[in-house]
């Protein structure tokens, strides 16, 4: 017996006297954790507790530093839904976004990542020329674009020129409230389905050659090879991508806020513009952090949808 | 015999039509890729041709090509968009952030791979349901947590690395611990009879068989920085510290009708990133490929 307790700690007195265990605790629990440490206490100090703290700002009417923070529990919600008409406006136009950005640039990098799929020969350049504005800066692709949607010297100007129209294209596209909106999400979309493209056409080479094969085999059209070949093989990526880019759609605010701030009028405002200019501009910190609450909660519900859509039996 | 003739003359008939229809197809391929490649390019082009033309040219000839080509307009722009300070700082901002991020990041997911101690899971755990958190949700109070800093004096730039290196945790640690993952743990036992340590197995074995790894989230990771914008104008408040994207969006502002300066502006930001992307092509997409999908 006490041969046996001298081999075998069991105490933690005797665990620390012990050499072996001594030095497996080190290796095997101490040293990893200190090596995860620095990230995850900085990811902690950076995002998760300002996270918490936003919760709890939001419950308040705090207006910036060197005002006093009053508890008002639900107030600013309250406010948000059933008073302020911009934040209704800014919600609409949040789904909207979403609507153009699940639909546009998914047919357009379905049915390029198809076209590229076929083809052996030059795949590559066309894959890295297509992928290109992916990689621009938000400021960048936003300057080009003002420039060629500029009424007298863009790209409207010079169709109606030759045409010989007046007015009818060289219109100011960012500049009107019924045009702003699609204009902004148009340049966004140029910027991106590219990023969508590349995704699908990995997707679409992992497909086995064997399938397609036995499409042929069975006299499949091409329109048929795609529905029954491509489209499921590549259907994770494609699931993936509409709560990925849904959830996105509820964050958009680099281009809109480069090009008109939300403008004219609130025609192009969206949720993430208007917490900005509300935090920022107007320091109403409580009031912007219960729309930054308000726009995690939007994106928890789209990930539990997905969620649950995939324990139903969705292959995901 | 004859039958078999038949069956392959059939076929070879059948093979020429089909072979012929394919051609044609590939030619509709061709045409639509090339018109998308237009519409990805023609932009970019237009923005290269302005930015060698004068005001004046652009005016009469806003869209083509130049007919007189001048360069000015990158040293002015180079002077009075401050570049030199910028284009240093965005260096700044793109080099320490990915060292910061693969020296801890590695360090992390190498433990979270390789060592398994206990509580990984649950980490791993927070990590995933961290990187659903959007941005929208703290920054007010991070903003009131980073000016706090700042007032102690700490510098507002290595503040800024802070936050980017701290965002892009979740990711980097998901894409280095798949890939460390995968290493046969022979070479690191094998190591360790030799009397390698913690530390030595790290660098000596693992990270040079996962440098794919650390070079899919160096380029993730540097190009978001470069492109960032949202937190260097949220964090960052002194000129001299501007990074390129918010000195340009202030110097677009400044120079709203000078679109000879401006599109020279846009070609030096987008000119390294260019550089860079053609070198590495087949990296950069599949680097970025991987970091949309594992997000």
């Amino acid at each position: 017996m006490a041969v046996l307790t001298q081999n075998k700690p069991t105490t933690i007195l005797e665990k620390l006297n012990d050499e072996t265990w001594r030095r497996k605790f080190l290796r095997n629990i101490l040293i990893p954790w200190l090596f995860i440490a620095p990230l995850l206490i900085l990811h902690i100090y950076v995002v998760t507790v300002p996270a918490v703290q936003g919760i709890y700002m939001s419950m308040t009417d705090w207006k910036g530093v060197g005002q006093n923070a009053n508890f008002i529990g639900l107030e600013n919600y309250r406010e948000l839904f059933f008073e302020d008409e911009t934040f209704g406006k800014a919600l609409g136009n949040n789904i909207i976004w979403m609507i153009f950005f699940l639909t546009v640039p998914f047919v357009l990098a379905l049915f390029a990542a198809t076209m590229l799929s076929q083809i052996k020969r030059g795949g590559m350049i066309y894959r890295s020329i297509l992928f290109i504005p992916y990689v621009l800066a938000s400021v960048v692709t936003i300057t080009i674009w003002k420039n060629l949607l500029n009424p007298q010297r863009g790209i409207g100007a010079a169709l109606d020129k030759m045409l010989g129209l007046e007015d009818a294209f060289g219109i100011a596209y960012l500049g009107r409230s019924e045009s702003a909106l699609m204009s902004i999400a148009f340049i966004d979309n140029w910027h991106f389905w590219g990023f969508l493209m590349i995704l699908f056409l990995a997707a679409m080479q992992a497909i086995p050659p064997v399938l397609y094969d036995a499409a042929k085999i069975d006299g499949a059209n091409r329109w048929q090879e795609f529905r029954h070949v491509t489209l499921p093989g590549i259907r994770p990526v494609v699931l993936f991508m509409f709560m990925m880019v849904a959830i996105w759609s509820f964050l958009a605010f680099d281009y809109i806020f480069l090009s008109t701030q939300g403008g004219p009028g609130g025609a192009s405002e969206v949720i993430a513009t208007l917490l900005y200019k509300n935090a920022f501009f107007r320091f109403e910190a409580g009031y912007g952090a219960a729309m930054g609450v308000v726009i995690s909660i939007f994106a928890g519900f789209i990930i539990m949808i997905f969620v649950t859509l995939r324990r139903r039996g969705w292959d995901i | 015999m004859t039958a078999i003739g038949k069956v392959s003359l059939q076929d070879a008939v059948l093979q020429r039509g089909r072979s012929r229809e394919r051609n044609r197809l590939l030619v509709f391929n061709h045409a639509v890729l090339l018109l998308l490649t237009a519409f990805a390019i023609v932009p970019l082009l237009v923005l290269a041709f302005n930015s060698v033309k004068t005001n004046l040219e652009i005016g009469q000839n806003p869209l083509g090509p130049p007919i007189n080509i001048v360069t000015d307009n990158f040293p002015n722009a180079w002077d009075k968009g401050k570049f030199a300070t910028t284009m240093g700082n965005s260096i700044i901002y793109v080099t320490a952030t990915i060292a910061a991020e693969l020296v801890f990041g590695g360090l992390a997911a190498y433990a979270l791979a390789r060592k398994r101690p206990p509580g990984s899971d649950a980490l791993m755990l927070y990590f995933l349901v961290a990187s659903t958190i959007p941005l929208w949700m703290y920054i007010v109070p991070l903003f009131v947590q980073i000016n706090a800093l700042k007032r102690l004096g700490i510098d507002a730039r290595f503040l800024l690395i802070m936050v980017y290196v701290a965002g892009n945790a979740p990711l980097t640690i998901f894409l280095l611990r798949s890939y460390m993952i995968d290493l046969p743990s022979e070479l690191e036992d094998a190591a360790r009879v030799d009397g390698a340590n913690e530390f030595q197995v790290l660098t000596r074995i693992v990270i040079p068989l996962t440098m794919p790894g650390f070079l899919t989230v160096g380029l993730v990771v540097g190009l978001g920085v470069w492109n960032e914008f949202l937190l260097a104008l949220t964090f960052i408040h002194d000129p001299n510290q501007y990074p390129v994207t918010t000195s340009f969006y202030k110097f677009v502002d400044r120079f709203d009708r000078d679109w000879a300066l401006t599109s020279a502006g846009a070609v030096i930001i987008i000119f390294p990133v260019m550089v860079l992307f053609l070198a590495l092509q087949r990296q950069f997409i599949n680097g970025l490929a991987e970091g949309g999908i594992k997000t």
